[in-house]
């Protein structure tokens, strides 16, 4: 380790560690942040979760966009793996279908910076213990 | 450099650790190396999360999962539950008293909902052996807009500004204190931190250098900036071997990263920090000892003025504050006055952590701010008294503090409302008694104490104290008489009032206070001879209730002295001359059979 030598050196030492634990303060206050569950069930690791959930993660941090991604059981949509869910603040969540790398952008690009919705919804039949 | 996914906390604290955490970090390693997941989620081990009644805690993130008395055994069904499946262990997580419906995340527990953390704000969120951690909590950033925006003086108006008063239990504004080693002349100054916790039952400052030592190191060094001083020592007891071991690796990282030692941060300031040993004693906790027993002299006080701001350690001026007191520091200095002041009652500023303990269903490290009521500690934060039993009164302020009772439940707690209430804030020490704990050996307990723990260097305290505890004896062994009462007034009196230092001015404070407040326990004792609680055991005799005892035999099988005797099925009696008072039938029995008279 090089000594940390200035106020600057401090300073860039800072914003390159507090990337590590960002993950920790978001996860600290998730009401406030946008969401994302992965379902990483069998059938959603088989079909490609893990890699949709990395992309995601990468692609989230690359563009600058805070949000707690987290890995969930089976949704129960085994025919339409992967699936996430997605919940901005304030708004029902919903839940996306058939997720690879390109509809993962596309979500990015038009759902969670414009809010608007893009094709892929399954719609939600059932309710759950948390918002019944 | 590695990105994690998600992060396990575990609590490394050493109440924690004692339940094998440590144990528990290595089979979460184990289980996440299995499945090939130690590439993407880190485990930390972190300091106190202050819930040691449900001790070990397990939080993982982002999820916000808190998971309460976890065991080594867990692990792998959480590991492969709710790491793998995303489920969550419903029988892990913490069940509200009232409700008894389970909460997922400690934002929905009533033991955090009412506190504020700013000295704790990174115990049980950092890893506190990784300086990294804290640097990108802003540590040290306070240090480097003190070293190179502001000047001493600035810095001392701030934390003047900030109304931040002395955390050791005294009360005496820091930013004076800062000033007034400012303003002493010598070639050399001495940063002091006390972490001579002594208060029985007091373990926050252990926590804090335990959980974030580098909140400590970081004051410490602007201490030293504002001062003029280039040498830090903390005097820490050497029965805190986890805080120490954590404080040496981060005074080695402060080293190794630039932040301590010459020329910090490019500025010329020049700071290091040394550790010296304490042995234990309470007095140590006292100023002018505790520089006394830094020099290698004995642990003893000596009369202020001089104050240690004048001439203190190596004759030199130095400035002692508590371990508390630090870690406020960095954060005053990043948000400003301002906003510290506005926290808090008028004269007490900010917050307060106290160590609950006791007949309290949540024992464990709480940081409130200051203005709180006894009532929102012990019943919101608390959960209430243990057993659905009735609250009778806490003792704060630990040997030199005194008993609040019922009537002061809802009196805001700060510095001036405990004095008082006959009281004192001390170090934060809670402890909560029932009814059945008996004031007058409250009082002979604490006494006991300061007997074991004074210096015996003035007579007042080493002689008066011997004495209060021998009518206290002669009291509780039913042997008291009336005049007793006033003999222990006044003698507490004369000890208050010549007594050498804070210990002896203090120590007569329980017995005070209890006369105080619960002067019909002491008239019980020494008029009928009865004590109220069932607690004296030389003024109780067990006795069984004929019409109540079934003859079960569960008080005959456990006398541990063969005093019962009885037929099956029949009631049983115990023979008060082989009875040697040890209360094992009373707790046994089921149908409450077994009487205190």
């Amino acid at each position: 380790m090089n000594k940390i030598k200035s106020i600057f050196d401090l300073k860039k030492l800072q914003s390159e560690v507090q990337a590590k634990i960002k993950l920790r303060e978001n996860g600290d206050n998730p009401e406030d942040l946008i969401q994302i569950k992965v379902s990483l069930a069998t059938c959603g690791i088989a079909s490609g979760a893990k890699d949709t959930m990395n992309y995601l993660i990468e692609e989230l941090d690359h563009q600058g966009i805070d949000a707690i991604v987290t890995q969930t059981g089976c949704m129960g949509y085994c025919y339409a793996e992967p699936t996430i869910e997605l919940t901005i603040p304030g708004q029902q969540p919903v839940v996306y279908g058939f997720v690879n790398k390109v509809k993962t952008l596309e979500i990015i690009e038009k759902h969670i910076k414009l809010n608007e919705m893009v094709d892929g919804i399954i719609p939600v039949a059932y309710s759950t213990i948390d918002n019944s | 450099m590695v990105e994690y996914n998600m992060h396990i906390l575990v609590c490394g604290g050493i109440g924690c650790k004692a339940s094998e955490s440590e144990h528990i970090k290595t089979n979460f390693a184990d289980r996440l190396n299995k499945y090939g997941l130690a590439d993407e989620i880190q485990v930390i081990s972190t300091g106190c999360f202050g819930f040691c009644e449900k001790g070990p805690i397990v939080k993982i993130l982002p999820d916000n999962t808190f998971y309460t008395r976890v065991t080594p055994d867990d692990v792998v069904e959480i590991v492969d539950e709710h790491i793998i499946k995303g489920r969550k262990l419903e029988r892990l997580l913490y069940k509200d008293l009232k409700t008894k419906e389970t909460v997922g995340d400690s934002k929905g527990m009533d033991f955090y909902k009412k506190q504020i953390r700013i000295a704790l704000r990174n115990c049980g969120f950092i890893d506190p052996e990784n300086i990294e951690e804290y640097i990108g909590r802003d540590g040290y950033a306070a240090l480097g807009t003190c070293l190179s925006e502001k000047t001493p003086e600035d810095v001392i108006r701030m934390i003047k500004d900030s109304g931040l008063r002395g955390r050791g239990g005294g009360g005496f504004p820091t930013g004076l204190k800062w000033e007034l080693t400012r303003k002493s002349v010598s070639d050399q100054k001495y940063v002091v931190c006390n972490a001579d916790e002594g208060d029985p039952g007091a373990f926050m400052d252990r926590s804090i250098l335990e959980g974030d030592p580098h909140s400590v190191l970081e004051a410490m060094a602007i201490c030293g900036y504002c001062i003029g001083a280039a040498k830090g020592l903390v005097y820490i007891r050497a029965e805190y071997p986890l805080a120490i071991a954590r404080l040496k690796i981060a005074i080695n990282q402060a080293r190794e990263y630039g932040l301590l030692g010459d020329d910090i941060l490019g500025t010329g300031f020049n700071f290091d920090v040394e550790i010296r040993y304490g042995a234990g004693a309470f007095v140590c906790g006292e100023e002018t000892a505790l520089i006394h027993s830094m020099e290698g002299k004995r642990g003893e006080p000596t009369v202020k003025p001089p104050f240690p701001a004048e001439k203190g350690y190596n004759g030199k001026p130095t400035n002692v504050n508590n371990v508390e007191t630090f870690s406020n520091i960095p954060v005053i200095i990043n948000k400003g006055a301002a906003w510290f002041a506005s926290i808090g009652t008028e004269k007490s500023k900010g917050t307060k952590v106290f160590a609950l303990a006791g007949k309290i269903n949540n024992v464990g490290l709480i940081e409130v701010p200051m203005g709180i009521t006894l009532r929102e500690i012990i019943y919101d934060i608390g959960g209430g008294i243990k057993d659905g039993r009735e609250f009778k009164a806490v003792q704060t302020g630990g040997p030199s503090g005194g008993c609040l009772t019922k009537s002061f439940l809802d009196t805001p707690i700060d510095y001036d409302n405990l004095v008082a209430a006959g009281s004192m804030m001390g170090s934060g020490g809670m402890i909560v008694l029932d009814d059945s704990d008996c004031m007058v050996a409250i009082a002979k307990f604490y006494l006991e104490f300061t007997l074991d723990e004074s210096c015996g260097k003035c007579t007042p305290c080493r002689i008066g104290n011997k004495r209060l505890h021998e009518i206290l004896e002669k009291i509780t062994n039913g042997n008291g008489e009336l005049e007793d009462l006033n003999r222990l007034r006044m003698l507490s009196n004369v000890i208050k009032d010549t007594s050498l230092c804070g210990l002896g001015q203090t120590s007569p404070n329980p017995v005070l206070s209890t006369l105080d407040n619960f002067y019909d326990e002491y008239l019980a004792h020494v008029t009928t001879h009865k004590c109220l609680a069932g607690q004296c055991k030389a003024l109780i005799h067990f006795k069984i209730d004929p019409e109540k005892c079934t003859g079960c035999t569960l008080c005959f099988r456990n006398c541990p002295v063969g005093a019962i005797s009885g037929e099956k099925r029949s009631a049983h009696y115990i023979d008060q001359a082989i009875c040697i008072k040890c209360g094992v039938c009373f707790e046994k029995c089921k149908f409450d059979a077994v009487l205190i008279a």
